[in-house]
């Protein structure tokens, strides 16, 4: 197993609060890998970091074996991270099929000339980036709301629309934070299927998940945050019995 | 195919609209209306310029007209005996485009992080930076002639036929606010041609993408620093050609042209013709043109046929009757007079909350 993302020693701090502590971790290609911790421990902070909203105070990734530049987003989308948002950020006056559609934007070229012209390869540009946005919101399970205004759709529609234009990017990492956050059983189940279903067609997952179940079944290794540190990194049978791990959720031992 | 017949005629009914209109104001109401029709149209284009960086991007701008008057002088300096220049038209409007799309860059480059309120400051001040340049720069070099502007430009000439003297065709004289009306309509067309073809495209997504939310458009790999630097540069090179055509229509340039009230207005016609939508837009333009003038000329007959005598000066009656139907437009129609289908329904849907 080769590794597709490795962080090293990533520390990040927001004035007295140590929001990561030299976290380091590596997660292999083709693998589901979770991340969780109670709140606060750094989660998305470490998304963030990743995702190239936040600057870390130090440490650097390494993807798909070349060093990652996470000094702007759409850096390290370009280079194959895409990621959903714990509090949904879809463009919500925009139709379900334009919001894959924008997700599109990375891997197409059309600028200001070819728009104004829409000369042949334009039109073709726009047709393909319509055909893959609709088998997307197919592939997700949505293809039957394409038309509809993002935020008319169903929490759950919006989580996977949410998926679906992140898949645009075609990326070879996707990183979910908190998908099933808000989510009835169904819906969860429904989520599971499709998290699994990106990991059979070879994509790389990274999840933060407070649903403990829903990580515990899905993934193939846990990492466990707490406090901004790392307090383990294994596969989810001895995460789960880990004393560190129960401690950093259910507090210390009553002295 | 049956959609592409009635896409033209749709387009031949226009056509044939925009040609017999001057000619029926003219004639039923007097050349000074047609004349107010080419204001109209110089409007438009200001207006559909300001809702590419507003309407589609989002970004707030309060100094618009800075780019109307960067085209205006650049013409004024290129084409009249002021440095002895007199480069054609047909040069000096790309370039007018192309400097002012300039400007839209070198404003957009410091203000990427800003939005909102800030932004809108920011502008403003830009707006006024400029305006004031043009006031001061006539010493110790004269470069604007400051205050008193720069006269006696020469007019717009298309194929040598210069459009401020009357043209004779087919035994009609046509006087210059008709060819005038006619380049001015060609453009503001090809503008919103543009501006429709824009929209419609991966660039107009990823403007509305940013307008809608900008984190959620850079985690999508939208390079947010150069989409909305682009969004500048265009809705001020939109601007940059108006100003140059105005400053060949008016043959007459000063720095009072080109106040903060005009940013204001031009906003004013974005927002209430129906922001983002250019149909929306360009009705917005028409209106704020128009109406003020009609208040102007209307005011004082009506009270004079009302009491028998004019009791509120026309001039300061004009402003507060504008100011009420901006007022009344903006609490019974929010989205604007003519807003796109899913900006009414966002209106509808979202009623603003008390307080907030």
């Amino acid at each position: 197993m080769s590794a597709l993302l490795e962080a090293i020693g990533i520390g990040k701090r927001f004035g007295g609060v140590e929001a990561l502590k030299d976290v380091s971790l590596s997660i292999a290609q083709g693998e589901i890998y979770g991340l969780i911790g109670p709140n606060g421990a750094g989660k998305t902070t470490f998304f963030n970091v990743l995702t190239g909203l936040y600057a870390a105070d130090s440490g650097h990734f390494s993807f798909a074996g070349k060093p990652l530049d996470v000094s702007a987003p759409h850096l390290v989308a370009a280079a194959g991270i895409a990621r959903t948002f714990q509090n949904i950020r879809l463009f919500a006056n925009m139709s379900a099929l334009e919001n894959v559609m924008v997700g599109r934007h990375l891997r197409t070229r059309a600028g200001v000339i070819g728009a104004v012209l829409r000369n042949e390869a334009t039109r073709r540009e726009e047709a393909a980036i319509e055909r893959r946005a609709l088998e997307l919101l197919h592939y997700v399970g949505i293809g039957s709301r394409g038309n509809d205004l993002a935020r008319h759709l169903s929490y759950g529609d919006q989580r996977r629309l949410e998926i679906a234009r992140a898949l645009a990017t075609e990326p070879r990492l996707l990183a979910l934070d908190e998908p099933a956050a808000g989510m009835n059983g169904t819906e969860t189940g429904a989520l599971r299927q499709l998290i699994g279903g990106l990991r059979d067609d070879g994509l790389t997952v990274l999840l933060i998940e407070h649903d403990v179940k829903l990580v515990m079944g899905l993934c193939d290794r846990v990492a466990v945050l707490d406090y901004g540190e790392k307090i383990i990194e294994d596969v989810p049978a001895r995460v789960r019995r880990d004393p560190k791990v129960i401690e950093a959720y259910l507090g210390g031992a009553i002295a | 195919m049956k959609a592409k017949v009635k896409a033209w005629q749709g387009v031949a009914l226009i056509a044939a609209v925009l040609a017999v209109l001057p000619f029926a104001v003219g004639l039923g109401m007097g050349n000074a209306w047609v004349r107010v029709l080419d204001f109209a149209l110089l409007y438009i284009m200001l207006a559909l310029g300001l809702n590419i960086v507003v309407g589609f991007a989002g970004l707030l701008d309060l100094g618009y007209i800075a780019f109307y008057a960067i085209g205006a002088y650049l013409y004024a300096l290129l084409s009249s005996p002021h440095f002895g220049l007199h480069w054609p038209a047909w040069a000096v409007l790309p370039l007018g485009a192309a400097v002012a799309g300039l400007f839209g860059v070198l404003l957009g480059a410091p203000t990427l992080r800003l939005r909102g309120d800030y932004l809108a400051i920011v502008t403003l001040g830009f707006g006024e930076i400029i305006r004031i340049f043009l006031n001061n720069l006539n010493s110790p070099v004269n470069i604007t002639n400051g205050p008193q502007g720069i006269a006696r430009i020469d007019p717009i000439s298309v194929f040598g036929v210069p459009l401020s003297r009357p043209l004779d065709v087919l035994g009609v004289s046509l006087p210059g606010v008709y060819l005038y009306y006619y380049l001015f309509a060609l453009v503001a067309l090809g503008i919103i041609f543009v501006t429709m073809r824009l929209e419609d495209s991966r660039i107009g997504r990823a403007w509305v993408a940013i307008r809608e939310d900008e984190i959620a458009a850079k985690a999508c790999g939208i390079n947010t620093r150069n989409v909305k630097l682009l969004a500048f540069a265009m809705g001020a090179s939109f601007g940059g050609v108006a100003g140059g055509l105005f400053a060949g229509f008016q043959e007459f340039v000063s720095p009072e042209s080109f106040s903060l009230m005009e940013s204001v207005m031009v906003l004013c016609m974005v927002v209430l013709g129906g922001m983002g939508h250019v149909p929306g837009v360009v009705l917005g333009g028409l209106l704020l043109a128009v109406l003020p003038e009609a208040l102007r000329q209307g005011a004082g007959p009506v009270q004079l046929a009302l009491f028998g005598r004019v009791l509120l000066d026309p001039e300061s009656l004009r402003i507060l009757l504008f100011g009420l139907a901006l007022i009344l437009v903006m609490q019974y129609r929010p989205a604007g007079l003519w807003p796109s289908a899913t900006r009414r329904r966002e209106f509808s849907e979202n009623p603003p909350e008390p307080g907030r």
